[in-house]
Parts: C-alpha cells; structure tokens; sequence
C-alpha cells in the first residue's frame, strides 16, 4: 500500500508540473506573427534578446512565439523550428543561427514561403542567406579593447599575451574578437579567421574558457604555467575575465596584468566599475531585437526589407568602449553609463 | 606395476602407442601462469592497482625534461593538478555510490550547480544568514538524491532514465532561478564570505594546498571507511553485485539503494559548497559535462561500471590521472584536442582491462 501511495504522489507531482507548464502557454492570436529562434536559453545575452523582442511584439501587436537549441551548436532543434514557424504561417523570423551552412537549405524555404528573415547577433555564411543581419561588429568589439589595451601599456614591446577564447570548434564570434583585440593590440593576425596562427612572441598562448567562471580560472591558471609575467589578458567574454582575476588574485598577482573583455553584461560592467576588468567592449541584444520586430512589422505592412550599413554585410547595431580609465583618440564610457545600458 | 624404464616394451601390442601419450594426470592448467596470469589475478584482487599504476607512470613521463621542459615536476603544479581535479574528484565519489550498485547517475553536475545556486541567491542575492544558506543547499542536494531514489526503487524505472531526466530538470530550474546570471565573486566576498572558504589554501613550500583539495581527500577517506567497515557499506556491494541474491539473503535492498542516492546527494551538496571556492564566483553554466567527467574518472578508477566491485579510492586516483594527462600534455604544448583523444582512449582502456580481469579463472 505504502509503495501504490509513493507511486501515486510521485505521478501527481509529474502531473501538475505537465499542467503547470501547459496554462503558461496559451497564447492569443493575432493578424501577424512572428518567431525568435536564440542559439539557447541559457545565456543572459539571449534571455536579454528575447525579452527586447517580446517588449516590442507586445507593443505592436506582433504574436512572437519563441524557440532556443539546448545548447550552443544545437541545429536540429533550430531546424524543427523554422519548421513550426513556416507551418504556423509566420511573417517573419529572428534567428541567431547556431550554424549558418547547415541552416541554410531550411532558412531558403522559409523565404520562400514568403517570411522575412533576419538573422540576429550571428550572421549566416554567406550573409545574404536571409534578408538581413542585425550584429554586433565583433571584430571592431576587439579591435577597441586592444587598441586600449595598448595605449594604456604605452610600450607594448615587453606585453605577454594570454587570450582566453570560446571552445575549440573557433566559431565566428571567437576568431573576430579575438583577431580584432590582436590587430587593434598591434599583432600581426595572419589569417583573420584563424585563432592562434600569430607567430609574434609576445603572445604567451591560447586556451579556452567555454565562456564561463570556471573555464577562465583553469585557462588562466595554465597560461600562468606556461609564464607567470602575463601582463595583458584578453578574455572572450566578461564570465571568463571574471574567472581569469580569480586565477591571478590566487596568485597574488591581480595587480601585474590588463584584462579586456567583451559584453557588456550588467555583472561584468560591474567589474569594470571595481577594477577587474580594465575595459570592456559593450554590445547591444534588446537592440537587435527590437529593431528585428519593428523590420517585421514593416515588412508586414507594405513588403519594405531592411537595409545594411554602409560598408558592411550587416546592420551594425553599435559597439561602445566602456571604462573607467579612458585613453585619448578612443571615445569610450563611463561603468556608471554603461551601468545604465547594460543587460542582463 | 613393475618397473617402465627397463623394459621399454611392455604390455600388448596395441598397447605400445601409449608410450608416446602424456603420462600427466588430469589437473588443472599450470604451464601457462606466467607473468601475464599472475597479473590477472593480483589485479583482480587490487582493482586500483591499475589506476595506481598508470597514475606514477604518467608522471614519470610528464616530469622528463624533454617533455615539459621541467615545468610539469614541481610542487606548484602539481598542487594546481589537485586543485584543478577537486571539484570533479568530489562528484567522482559520489557516482562511486551511485555506480557500485550498478547504477549511473547523470544529473550529479546539475545537482551541485543547482545546491550551488541556492546557496549563492539565498545567501548572497536575498541576504539570508550563510548558515542558512547552506542548510538550504545541501536540502537541495539531498531531496535531488531522494528523489532519484524514489524512482528508482519505488518507481522502478532504470537509473541511467531516471537521472537523465532529473538532469534536464535540475538545469532547467537552476537557469529559472538565476536568469543563467552568474553571482560575482565581489558580491559573494562581501555578503557570504563563508561560501569560499574552500577556495582558502595553506602553502608547503611553493606548493599550495587549498581547503577544498583536502575536504576532497577527506570525502574519500569518510567514503572508504563506510564502504569497508560497516554493514551498509558490504550491503552496498552485494546490491551492486546481484541484486537478488543480496535480497534472498536479506538484505533491504530498495531501502538500502534509497541510502546510497541521499548518501550521494549529500556528497553533491559538498561539491557544490567546494565548487563556490574553487572557482571564486558561481556560474549557473560551469561544469556543464561534470556528470560525463565524473564518470570518467570511476571508470579510469577501476571501479565495474556492472556494479559490485573496486575500491573508492580508485576515482581519487582516476581524477588525478585525467588532471596530470591535461596538464601534461598542455605543458608539452599540444593542442587542447589531443587531451581529450587522450582522456577518451584512457576510458576505453580503462574498461577493457576490466573486462579482463572480470574473465580471471578463480
């Protein structure tokens, strides 16, 4: 008996959870609709993406239903949802796309159902896959902290190098930030889609940080192995510098390096403001999509599409510089502005 | 009889091929326990001697100044090794329970980041006393192994099913809570500095021991001793071992198996309390393949991914032996790939030489 009752409340419990998560989802319908699909849900810049859009919708009166992968590289599940959204007659989608070639033959028939695509944060391979690219130029992100990074040293000559990348599959936004911080540092790239070809010797080395606490701190930690009198610390995004200070603080050494990074998160323009990171590159999400929704309803209403900045393969929805040392020739802000600005 | 070696002819005639038979009684095989048998069974008797093995001599080489250039052998690394392995060699013991009863648990890495989370957002986000902060967490890690159990031997259903849904549902709720926004470590330092403590180090010359490596040593030690001088730890194994047969001798089965994932949730809820230390801040999107490396490092360890059998020691030695390859190979200058093709031959080598040594005739 007791066995049938553990049984029967385990059961209940699955059950309310099911009809719980059901209630959340009825939506009401509306003329247009629209769909976001994010690479995952588990990143802050995204869940930032995704309200922005959800904002806008609301006020234009735009249904948005939204998807996201599992995790970063997760295609199928981007694929079953451009799915839905064509099935489901969708106007226009956002997506941020986990891999633009293998997105490519789905995002073609979406078109051709007759949705606007924009692709968001990440563009396609080519660009011209969907109708438009709202992104941060990351290249430019990089370029900024490095050029900081250089006046702020003066002498670059005795500069030791620590990059701390994404993950070892080098996907765009990791070479663009990482070949920019070195071109704007004054490294000769090489290849600018390639991550560690530079042979110049003030670059101590490469690891990877998969972009959280945990992944910085080892990197750091095996970079210090390598040389302890790192002095400039180029991190891909602020979770990773945050873990690389504390690599360098258990050494006792917080104090002897530089380190750049590139977001622009509330958490991490906090730590420009107390001096973990020297500067970082800020980027805009709830801008992207926002901007995406307003291009949808546009769309919907007289067919018009966007268009891409001057120059570029896409809109550019800006970068700023952020920190609390400026150095002449670079227009940069302040953490307490940036604070003002920041997501998530 | 009377005497064979004089009359070299003897008996009748059909009888003579006989001599050139084998005059050996029937026995068992001998000849062939050479060095290759012996090791068998003594590795059949000392599962962790493998592990032990491998770990001394993958030192050796990493130590050759050829091949670290001298910067692998010195007590500062090596007592980053350990710092770097501790976290994962925690939840490694936790799976040992979990797998010597010929189970497998899939959410351990969720389960810690998500005691872990509760931890930081009570006591740091919300300013609830440390104390009870951590009370809170290790409630969460517990009722997160309690409630594996309860499917497994109420519900019945397969551990490797079970936790793998418990996986996607601890992740799920921790990213709810926290927005996948990680508590900085500024803000941990100024309202729960308690939750680093682990993170805090004593120094040996330049060797530097933190108070997580030695709670990591501590957890075996505590695990060790429950697993070979008490009942429960023997029942553990007989569970492992053949299930039936440990319920024919009497054994509580289900409820001793309940134990096991409470007993393993609460050494989830240590990691998580460790992890906050060792890496400074907590991150909801750290140790995403913890559950695969803890695993890793019980196979490399010696212990039957079948059940029933190994030391616990062997996945304190597994984890240090994927610690020294990564930071060997590192120092050596190769490319982050080549640890884990490393890491992945280890683990097939590992079981295949379990599989051996299961085949040893008693």
């Amino acid at each position: 008996m007791k066995t049938t009752f553990t049984k029967t409340a385990l059961l209940c419990m699955t059950a309310a959870g099911f009809v719980s998560l059901a209630s959340g989802a009825n939506a009401a319908a509306h003329s247009v609709s629209a769909c976001l699909i994010t690479k995952t849900d588990i990143n802050p810049f995204f869940v930032k993406m995704k309200e922005g859009a959800e904002a806008k919708a609301e006020e234009l009166g735009i249904t948005l239903n939204s998807y996201a992968g599992k995790i970063d590289g997760d295609v199928e599940t981007q694929i079953a949802a451009v799915e839905t959204c064509i099935a489901a007659g969708a106007k226009g989608i956002l997506i941020t796309p986990s891999d633009g070639a293998a997105l490519m033959p789905i995002i073609t028939q979406a078109r051709e159902a007759g949705a606007l695509v924009i692709a968001l944060d990440t563009p396609f391979e080519p660009a011209t896959v969907a109708d438009a690219t709202f992104a941060t130029d990351n290249f430019k992100a990089g370029v900024l902290i490095g050029e900081w990074a250089a006046a702020k040293m003066g002498d670059t000559s005795n500069a030791k190098i620590a990059m701390l990348d994404l993950n070892p599959s080098e996907v765009s936004v990791d070479y663009l930030r990482n070949n920019g911080f070195l071109q704007g540092f004054g490294v000769d790239i090489k290849d600018p889609t390639d991550i560690g070809d530079e042979d110049d010797a003030r670059i101590v080395g490469n690891d990877v940080t998969n972009g959280n606490e945990e992944g910085g701190r080892t990197a750091m930690e095996n970079l210090m192995q390598m040389d302890s009198g790192i002095n400039v610390v180029y991190t891909i995004n602020e979770p990773a510098a945050a873990g690389a200070y504390e690599a360098l603080k258990s050494f006792g050494m917080e104090d002897q390096a530089l380190i750049v990074s590139v977001d622009g998160g509330c958490p991490g323009v906090q730590n420009v403001k107390e001096g973990v990171i020297g500067a970082t590159s800020m980027q805009f999400p709830l801008l992207m999509a926002s901007m995406g929704i307003e291009a949808i309803a546009a769309f919907a209403a007289d067919g018009t599409k966007p268009q891409n900045t001057e120059g570029l393969d896409f809109f550019n929805t800006g970068v700023e510089l952020v920190t609390d040392e400026p150095v002449e020739g670079i227009p940069s802000i302040t953490s307490d502005e940036a604070l003002e600005k920041c997501w998530g | 009889m009377t005497d064979t070696t004089q009359t070299p002819k003897k008996g009748q005639d059909f009888e003579s091929a006989l001599d050139k038979s084998d005059k050996n009684v029937a026995a068992f095989e001998r000849k062939s326990k050479g060095m290759v048998d012996g090791l068998q069974h003594l590795l059949h008797l000392n599962p962790t001697l493998v592990p032990v093995m491998v770990l001394v001599a993958s030192v050796l080489i990493f130590s050759l100044p050829m091949v670290t250039d001298g910067k692998f052998m010195t007590m500062f690394n090596l007592s980053l090794v350990m710092q770097q392995v501790s976290i994962i060699g925690i939840l490694a013991a936790a799976q040992s329970l979990i797998i010597l009863t010929a189970g497998i648990d899939l959410s351990v890495g969720a389960l810690m980041i998500f005691s872990a989370v509760v931890m930081g957002l009570l006591g740091v986000n919300l300013g609830v006393p440390t104390f009870i902060s951590l009370i809170a967490g290790f409630v969460v890690a517990i009722g997160g192994g309690l409630m594996n159990g309860l499917f497994v031997t109420r519900v019945k259903l397969p551990p490797f099913i079970v936790t793998l849904g418990t996986w996607y549902i601890f992740l799920s709720i921790l990213r709810l809570l926290t927005g996948s926004q990680s508590i900085r470590s500024q803000d941990i330092d100024a309202e729960a500095a308690a939750l680093k403590i682990f993170g805090s180090y004593i120094s040996i010359g330049s060797a530097r021991i933190t108070f997580g490596v030695i709670l990591m040593i501590v957890v075996f030690a505590v695990l060790w001793y429950f697993l070979n001088k008490t009942a429960w730890g023997r029942h553990v194994y007989a569970i492992g071992d053949d299930k039936e047969a440990a319920e024919l001798a009497g054994i509580k089965t289900d409820r001793t198996l309940l134990t096991v994932y409470m007993a393993a949730g609460a050494v989830v809820g240590v990691a998580a309390w460790a992890s906050i230390g060792r890496v400074g801040s907590i991150s909801p999107n750290a140790f995403a393949e913890a559950n695969l490396q803890s695993i890793t490092a019980v196979v490399i360890g010696g212990i039957s991914l079948f059940g029933g059998r190994g030391s616990i020691l062997g996945p304190l030695f597994g984890a240090l032996i994927v610690g020294i390859f990564e930071s060997g190979l590192r120092l050596a200058g190769l490319d982050v790939q080549w640890q884990v093709f490393a890491i992945g031959w280890l683990i097939i080598l590992a079981v295949a030489i379990d599989q051996w040594i299961r085949k040893v005739s008693a």
